[in-house]
């Protein structure tokens, strides 16, 4: 078997070493009635070429988004990611290295992770960040448990407009580890008036914008009534590539910022991996969860980085641990730095313009299209349209057309008849002026 | 003349006047290795004997500081705060960690002299 | 408590640099720079054409004020990675022995079959009628971990192992819930991964602490004397954490499961037993699996992870949504609470599927074992570690005796005695030998801890230089060399790293010179 080196004259050899008759005297603390008498019901092992045929067998059952006019997006985003990135990443001492515990062999993940580390502070507008959790969603849930260890209160404010599955995986979290969450009615039309739910109980507010339906939100008034009340802001940002053309949540007043990065070096990879991004004040560094690297010097004066604040984390504090995470997004966060390197702050803007100006054609033709209602005032790459009937039924049969225009609001909201005619619809750099004019088309076809 | 005691946590405390200055014990620095963060107790906390009531953390481990003692913590030490590296130099002299004033002085009859901390440790380590 | 494992701290003492060449450089070592200071604000590594003059629709939020973002052209990229990446150790590198995490071969077929477009290129809410094939995946991959596990549910999301252990746990305490019951005591170890009492006090559970016995497992009567009606799970590693198989786990599942509690289970170590043993045969109602461990999906530098757990039937009712169920002829994937019909989810571990990048790398992985492949793969990972404890018996101590281990090899630090050197000394100078150090300090219940796990992927020629080289260094701490385990390493990249200076004067990220120089006024 091509992964398995040894031989069965080395396994002699070396079973003659350990001083035992064969490999079941190793396995003798097994319970012989468990013990498993022949091979698990699975194929045998296969080589490359059948494994292929396996795969690719199932992915061609698949609609590829490269392949057809594609507007999806909802918290994942479809964006080119250059060639260099996706080359870098398989490097074997980047994509064959673990955790840097042992820093002096590991400063090329130690380095990038700092260069991430100070890039998510810059992009939030924030004074630091850390080595990434494992995606948005869970980012979130994580910030609010650290804006309950900051006021020592146990109750949440979630906005109606933050990401349903960011919604749910906060409320997994807070009905087993027994806070309470106050959740708020979607709003479509992007208002909401989230400050009269803050008083003296509340440990955070919690809001998204860009939102799930695509509006910006001025966030400093939310930050004041949040202050006020001795609670914390927490903004979550689903599209990383946003902060290249909309005012930070930093620079509006939020605590912690948390979001989602996969946009930025990572393919949509039917949902995973991706990298969350978590991004606080300097006072409250030692309440943030997961890795933190930081600088520092070796015996010889030269800079090196290690990670650091470790006694926050579960292998040492254990059941006081700020959290149980373990791993961060490693191989994920270096494709967001590279990509983010690439860019620079002049790409970033150029590409964030070149988002907003397609999403801004594109809400443009689809308005004109008879029945259809655009219902942002303002957007980044991504807005809302109404429709006159079923949006699901809308978009399977635009699927049918070979465009894949959107997610119906009821995909994620299926217990609110009222949002069934909604489509959040995304438009990236991607998207050619064909691609806009087939989805009209289709559109109107289906309609 | 001051009481000194010392508890099965190597926390040591020192009584006058019915106000009990604590810190941990110069064995328990050697222990943790280099200090690197602490947090001690706001003024006016009641708190009761055997509280996890401050924390001292090395790079690789991290520790709670129990109070040997009940009663209301009346001042804490903020140059330990600023200069954790105080804990390693003077764990038992300038690096206090906070004073309480004793609600119950009985309670430091549970509590072992030097001499038997000095065994205690010798016995354990 | 204290640091009673016994790892130093302190820096140690500073000594001169001793580059002598102009540039700093070592030969193919290149000293490189952060971003910040190479990079430049108007530089960019990509073209991207200027959009033709529109009407921007931001209302007033534009962003004002520069981000401060460095860019490279590509040839600087490349080449600022590359370097960065040869400051690195990986598996590609050589024997990695770390204990607990199965540092074993990444196949590049994973890498290959990941990257194909009807795979990787599919967003998580476009129609599931335009990605059959990707349900059809998750739910295979499920059965493969079903029967290899012997478990019948498997739930897919969870984003790492501790996020698995997290799952596991929440499924048990709904399950309680669900029958009525408030129970506050979680068992766990005492030799447990910190991740252990982490994720059960996150859930408000109280941990108490199970120890070993001498021979360094669990012992029944201990669990039994501490199964309250209040415990609502025990926590236990099997192998566990010294390497060793539970052998009376069944008796301690039967007592956990007759004092109405579960059976938590760490699969970390899952790569000893595969295909020799079932988990669920043992009574174990929730275990995380690895598939960047046992499934050798990449660590890539610290993740991304993905933690899958095996759920009992017990358990089975409680998975988080969405999962992938069979529905006459075909395949139903549930994404709400609401659609369960008879069964009561969880709620969600996270947004989306999961981690399916991961999912890919690990199905590729199976099918290219098989059954017999993967058994095989169990058995040589045992092997090796033997192999390896049996060669070096004679020069260094093991915690519990020179008996057979599982897939990793525990020493402790006795063997060391006065000579001056720790257990860090000695990984240190395995840095100079070329290697990746052990685990050390791992697990916390024996002093000093060197937890050696070479995997199923080292060959003997490997193996053998591997205990030459670590012969070596043993006899040379006996012989009093202390200096060459004190200055090490001296060969790597970097010199010993002040991590003292790191947490008591904490820079997490670049800051501008103006910045820093006004801090420093």
């Amino acid at each position: 078997m091509r992964y398995l080196p040894l031989t069965d004259a080395d396994r002699r050899a070396m079973l003659a070493k350990i001083g035992v008759a064969d490999i079941d005297a190793l396995f003798a603390d097994i319970p012989r009635d468990k013990r498993l008498a022949g091979l698990v019901d699975l194929p045998k092992a296969k080589g490359e070429m059948e494994v292929e045929r396996v795969l690719g067998r199932l992915a061609a059952k698949n609609t590829a988004a490269g392949s057809v006019p594609f507007f999806v997006g909802a918290g994942a985003y479809k964006h080119h990611v250059p060639a260099t990135v996706d080359h870098l990443i398989q490097r074997s001492e980047f994509l064959t290295s673990y955790t840097p515990y042992q820093p002096e062999i590991a400063q090329g993940t130690l380095q990038y992770l700092f260069e991430f580390q100070t890039q998510v502070a810059m992009l939030t507008g924030m004074e630091v960040a850390n080595a990434s959790m494992y995606d948005g969603s869970t980012a979130a849930a994580e910030a609010v448990l650290m804006a309950h260890r900051v006021t020592r209160r146990h109750k949440a404010v979630l906005a109606g407009n933050l990401h349903p599955h960011y919604r749910e995986t906060i409320a997994t979290v807070a009905r087993l580890a027994g806070h309470e969450i106050v959740t708020v009615a979607p709003s479509p039309s992007g208002t909401e008036d989230l400050a009269a739910r803050i008083d003296q109980t509340v440990s955070c507010v919690v809001v998204q914008t860009p939102d799930f339906y695509g509006h910006l939100h001025d966030l400093a008034a939310l930050a004041e009534a949040a202050h006020a009340a001795g609670a914390l802001l927490v903004a979550v940002v689903t599209e990383a590539v946003s902060l290249g053309l909309v005012e930070p949540p930093g620079a509006m007043g939020a605590d912690i910022v948390v979001g989602e990065g996969q946009g930025i070096g990572n393919a949509l990879a039917f949902g995973g991996p991706y990298v969350g991004l978590f991004a606080t004040r300097q006072k409250y560094v030692r309440q943030m969860p997961g890795r933190l690297c930081g600088e520092t010097v070796d015996k010889e004066g030269r800079r090196g980085f290690v990670l650091t604040l470790s006694t926050r984390e579960q292998h040492i504090r254990r059941e006081k641990a700020t959290s149980n995470i373990c791993t961060n997004s490693g191989l994920c966060v270096l494709a967001f730095t590279i990509h983010m390197s690439l860019l620079g702050e002049a790409g970033l803007r150029r590409l964030a313009r070149i988002n907003h100006a397609n999403a801004v054609a594109l809400a443009k033709a689809l308005g004109k299209v008879k029945g259809v209602e655009v219902l942002n005032e303002t957007f980044f790459n991504e807005f809302t349209i109404r429709l006159p009937g079923n949006a699901a039924d809308v978009i399977e049969a635009l699927a049918k057309k070979g465009v894949l225009g959107g997610v119906p609001v009821s995909r994620l909201e299926p217990g609110r008849p009222e949002l069934a005619n909604l489509i959040v619809v995304a438009s990236t750099e991607v998207n050619s002026d064909e691609d806009r004019a087939a989805y009209v088309k289709a559109l109107k076809r289906v309609l | 003349m001051a009481i000194e005691r010392f508890s099965k946590d190597h926390e040591w405390i020192r009584v006058e006047g019915g106000v009990g200055t604590i810190g941990i014990t110069s064995h328990a620095q050697s222990q943790l290795g280099d200090v690197v963060f602490v947090e001690v107790p706001d003024v006016g906390r009641k708190v009761t004997q055997g509280e996890a009531v401050a924390v001292v953390e090395s790079v690789k481990a991290a520790s709670d500081v129990f109070v040997p003692v009940s009663g209301e913590v009346v001042e804490s030490n903020g140059d330990i705060v600023g200069q954790p590296a105080l804990v390693n130099e003077d764990a038992e002299g300038k690096a206090w960690f906070f004073k309480v004033k004793l609600a119950n002085p009985g309670e430091l009859d549970a509590l072992m002299d030097r001499a038997a901390y000095d065994t205690f440790v010798k016995e354990t380590s | 408590m204290l640091n009673r494992q016994g790892r130093p701290t302190a820096p140690g003492r500073a000594v001169e640099s001793t580059t002598d060449t102009f540039s700093g450089n070592r030969a193919l070592q290149v000293e490189e720079g952060l971003i910040f200071e190479i990079g430049r604000t108007d530089t960019a590594g990509v073209d991207l054409p200027e959009p033709a003059k529109f009407k921007p629709r931001l209302g007033a939020l534009e962003r004002k004020g520069p981000i401060g973002l460095p860019g490279l052209s590509e040839p600087e990229a490349m080449r600022h990675y590359v370097r960065l990446s040869q400051k690195n150790y990986g598996i590609d590198t050589g024997l990695f022995p770390l204990g607990s995490c199965t540092m074993k071969h990444n196949p590049r077929l994973n890498e290959r079959m990941a990257r194909v477009p009807g795979l990787g290129d599919i967003h998580p809410l476009q129609p599931l009628s335009t990605v059959p094939g990707a349900i059809e995946l998750i739910a295979e991959l499920s059965r493969w971990l079903s029967l290899l596990t012997g478990m019948p549910a498997i739930a897919m999301t969870p984003k790492a192992g501790a996020h698995g252990e997290l799952c596991g746990m929440m499924a048990i305490k709904a399950a309680l819930e669900a029958r009525g019951e408030r129970r506050s005591v979680v068992l766990v170890a005492e030799s447990a991964h910190g991740t252990n009492p982490a994720t059960a006090a996150l859930l408000g559970y109280r941990i108490e602490a199970v120890p070993a016995r001498a021979d360094g497992t669990v012992d029944p009567e201990e669990v039994r004397k501490r199964l309250t009606p209040d415990v609502a799970a025990i926590m236990l590693t099997n192998p566990n954490t010294c390497g060793l198989f539970e052998r009376e786990v069944v008796a301690i599942a039967e007592a956990v499961h007759a004092a109405g509690a579960y059976f938590y289970a760490d699969g970390a170590n899952f790569n000893a037993i595969v295909g020799k043993v079932r988990p669920g045969d043992l009574g174990v109602d929730a275990m995380h699996i690895n598939l960047h461990k046992t499934f050798s999906t990449p660590h890539g530098g610290g993740g991304p992870g993905a933690g899958p757990v095996a759920l009992s039937a017990a358990l089975a009712p409680f998975m988080p949504v969405p999962y992938a169920v069979a529905d006459g002829e075909g395949m139903r994937y549930v994404e709400h609470a609401g659609e369960a019909g008879g069964t009561l989810p969880l709620g969600r571990m996270c947004a989306f599927h999961g981690q399916m990048g991961m999912f890919v790398r690990a199905f590729a992985y199976m099918l290219s074992h098989g059954s017999d492949g993967m058994r095989q793969a169990s058995e040589d990972a045992v092997l090796n570690a033997n192999y390896i404890r049996a060669s070096l018996a004679d020069l260094m101590s093991l915690p519990f005796g020179n008996r057979p281990c599982m897939h990793e090899a525990l020493f402790d630090d006795a063997w060391l005695g006065d000579t001056g050197v720790t257990t860090l000394d000695f990984a240190k100078a395995m840095i100079d030998e070329g290697y990746h150090p052990m685990t050390v300090y791992f697990p916390l219940v024996v002093h000093g801890a060197m937890l050696v796990e070479p995997t199923e992927s080292e060959s003997k020629a490997s193996l053998d230089q591997f205990i030459a080289s670590l012969r070596g260094l043993a006899a040379a701490a006996k012989a009093g060399d202390a200096a060459r385990f004190k200055d090490a390493p001296r060969f790597a990249p970097r010199r010993r790293l002040d991590e003292t200076k790191a947490a008591r004067e904490p820079r997490l990220r670049w800051t501008p010179a103006v910045e820093r120089k006004e801090a420093a006024e």
